[in-house]
């Protein structure tokens, strides 16, 4: 069977293109603004489309464009209601989303993180802790907030992100985490390529280097498969009582997912979003001014139990593998059921290798894990960490690399 | 579009039930020569479009199974290394060059599935299954391929394409592909047939499966997969219990409440699917089924 109808000769899709191209690049320009990868070449394939006859039936128009545009499954569902809102005039809810990121900046939670708690307080009292506390040098000499001179970073690194309220400081400790999160990327990848010898016989490159010896196989080539890289899934908790660490914590995400070549991040509060995609973004402002579309409703109650379950139920098959470490980073406030926390907890801990809790209110004296969440999840978990401060989030990493 | 409703026809007459939309996709493949990306959860049939494409051009099927560590010499080609060595021990004091021309020739060369695709006469259906398993580098590689159509062995030359075959990829999202092979691609979503279509493939496969049954089983599968199950049974799991239900001579549904439940092992592969799978469970999901 030959393709469809005559090829549209070269004069009739400048006519034509002249007519349509005005809409149809601003169509484009509404695609990427959402998020769709078009390019040139999507764009010519859309114009032979429109002279091909797809012009005359809307329905059958939009069926073609979805598949010539859409690159995986969030495009595909979110579509059919772009394409009716630009060219059939209806409403659709995922126009918001262009004009969502003007709102970003109305979400304090994710952009900010100055606010005022009640005094810190020091020292944790690990429960099941193998990592060496970093908190042991505590961290009362945060209080001054304000730190002077060359000593600067390093004492950035022992104070508990509530405290640090100065715009500049706030951008120091970002910037400080996403570099953590590269260091542990590289140190944790360089011991898997040391690893590397063979066991298997490659029979093609031994061939290839024994040609001189008249083919006879003296020199042996071994090769072996690579092992496989650690994964790392992020739910970080949204929610209110966490606002004062979810600034800096997405930026650690956001250098994890850069650099890890196998990370996925979500985000919960009442409800569950994936947000690898939005994280992609090389640039961080960007990929936050993203994730704040996506995070509406953040700083108000969790629903941790619920939001496992979503997990548990539409995620977890596709991004848990057995080598897979589920980070989750959370007070454990349960807004919800805290009996459905721990089923599901269950239920996750029976898919991945290991679960990490990190625990921002760890890090505060007298702290103990009395929430009716955070008891029902910790039997679950493999390490319950402290996480508020950076040396805390470093800490993390030799417990990581023995994985 | 005449030649949509053409392959809309030929597709129900190789006895593959599609949804509407995947008739475009066939048709923007051939108009616009792009590969086709199906995504969707496993067992929804992904496998099934390649081979009722095959069927509706009446082409051959050409199958790569991806997997991790695929490499070029599973997916390309390959030298005959045994025969190589016993021409060279044959041939042991000839002219060295003439050896090696004749070592590293066609005669030597073994096909693999990508290379074979591009040089049959008529051009066939490239299923690459999978490609979410191979690596990376995998995937840059085909990308390569699937742009320049050519493949260029070191001894022996460029090998052109003698024919564009029609590319179909699948991926269950165990990896994110890279957005350079998503742009190349259409892309199509597979989800899970409503019931209309799933009663309408089950009596296309299952000889003996009346419209009502169908119906029945369908809106039963659709049922069992809105519970919370661990592994959600996908068409092959439909068609596999309604060859059971037929087999054991049920017509209604409602008249076998007690084997509706045993023969529900056919959906659920897991224990703790089948232990949630309770007889009043799989009575109310009943109940619903008009």
């Amino acid at each position: 069977m030959s393709c469809c109808g005559p090829n549209p000769g070269y004069e009739e899709i400048d006519q034509v293109s002249r007519l349509v191209s005005a809409r149809l690049a601003a169509f484009l320009r509404t695609l990427r603004d959402n998020g769709f990868a078009v390019g040139l070449h999507e764009g010519q394939d859309a114009a032979s489309l429109m002279t091909a006859g797809y012009a005359k039936n809307p329905s059958l128009l939009r069926s073609a464009f979805k598949h010539l545009f859409s690159a995986r499954k969030s495009d595909w569902e979110r579509f059919d209601g772009l394409f009716d809102a630009f060219w059939l005039g209806k409403r659709a809810r995922s126009r918001s989303l262009t004009m969502g990121s003007a709102r970003a900046a109305s979400n304090p939670s994710l952009k900010s993180l100055s606010g005022h708690r009640p005094e810190p307080r020091t020292a944790s009292d690990g429960a099941m802790d193998q990592i060496p506390s970093a908190d042991g040098a505590d961290n009362n000499r945060s209080g001054e907030g304000r730190m002077e001179g060359a000593s600067r970073a390093d004492n950035l690194a022992e104070v508990d992100f509530r405290k640090i309220a100065d715009p500049a400081q706030i951008e120091q400790a970002h910037e400080a985490a996403a570099r953590l999160a590269r260091a542990m990327r590289t140190r944790l990848t360089r011991r898997d390529l040391a690893r590397r010898r063979g066991y298997r016989l490659d029979l093609r490159r031994t061939i290839h280097g024994n040609i001189s010896h008249g083919g006879v196989p003296i020199d042996l080539v071994r090769r072996q498969r690579k092992t496989k890289p650690l994964r790392l899934v992020m739910l970080l908790d949204a929610s209110g009582s966490m606002s004062m660490y979810t600034g800096v914590f997405l930026r650690f995400i956001h250098g994890v997912l850069d650099q890890f070549r196998e990370a996925e991040a979500f985000l919960f509060h009442t409800r569950l979003a994936h947000v690898s995609d939005a994280m992609k973004e090389k640039d961080a402002a960007r990929a936050l001014d993203r994730l704040s579309i996506l995070a509406q409703g953040a700083g108000g109650g969790t629903k941790i139990g619920e939001s496992l379950q979503t997990f548990n139920r539409w995620h977890a098959a596709r991004v848990i593998h057995s080598r897979t470490v589920v980070m989750i980073v959370s007070d454990g406030y349960e807004t919800g059921d805290a009996a459905l926390l721990g089923r599901e907890m269950a239920a996750l801990g029976r898919r991945c290798r290991r679960i990490v809790w990190l625990n921002p209110m760890m890090g505060w004296e007298g702290y103990a894990p009395e929430a009716a969440g955070i008891k029902a999840a910790l039997p679950h978990v493999d390490l319950y960490a402290p996480a508020s401060t950076l040396n805390s989030l470093a800490a993390l990493e030799p417990y990581l690399a023995k994985l | 579009m005449r030649d949509r409703k053409e392959i809309a026809e030929r597709l129900a007459a190789s006895g593959y039930i599609a949804d509407a939309e995947l008739a475009t996709a066939i048709s923007l493949m051939l108009m616009l020569k792009r590969p086709l990306l199906l995504e969707g959860e496993a067992g929804v049939g992904k496998t099934e479009v390649a081979k009722a494409l095959a069927s509706v051009h009446t082409t051959e099927l050409i199958r790569l199974q991806c997997y991790e560590g695929l490499d070029q010499s599973a997916a390309l080609y390959e030298w005959n290394y045994q025969r190589q060595l016993l021409s060279i021990q044959a041939h042991r004091g000839d002219n060295p060059d003439a050896v090696e021309d004749q070592i590293f020739s066609e005669k030597y060369l073994l096909e693999r599935p990508l290379l074979a695709a591009i040089r049959r006469d008529k051009p066939p259906v490239l299923l690459i299954d999978e490609i979410d398993r191979a690596d990376d580098e995998f995937e840059a590689f085909l990308l390569e391929l699937l742009s320049d159509f050519q493949v260029s062995i070191p001894e022996l030359g460029t090998i052109k394409a003698t024919t564009i075959p029609h590319v179909v990829l699948t991926s269950n999202g165990t990896r994110e592909l890279s957005d350079a092979l998503r742009r190349r691609c259409l892309y199509h979503y597979v989800d899970y047939p409503d019931v209309d279509r799933e009663a309408r493939i089950i009596m296309a496969r299952i000889e003996g499966a009346g419209a009502s049954l169908a119906l029945q089983i369908a809106r039963m599968v659709e049922g069992v997969r809105k519970e919370e199950l661990r592994k959600v049974p996908g068409v092959a799991e439909t068609l596999d219990w309604a060859a059971a239900l037929v087999g054991l001579d049920v017509r209604d549904l409602h008249e076998a409440p007690e084997t509706v439940h045993e023969t529900l092992m056919c959906l659920l592969k897991t224990q703790e699917d089948t232990s949630r799978m309770t007889r009043e469970v799989t009575g109310r999901l009943l109940g619903r089924v008009a």
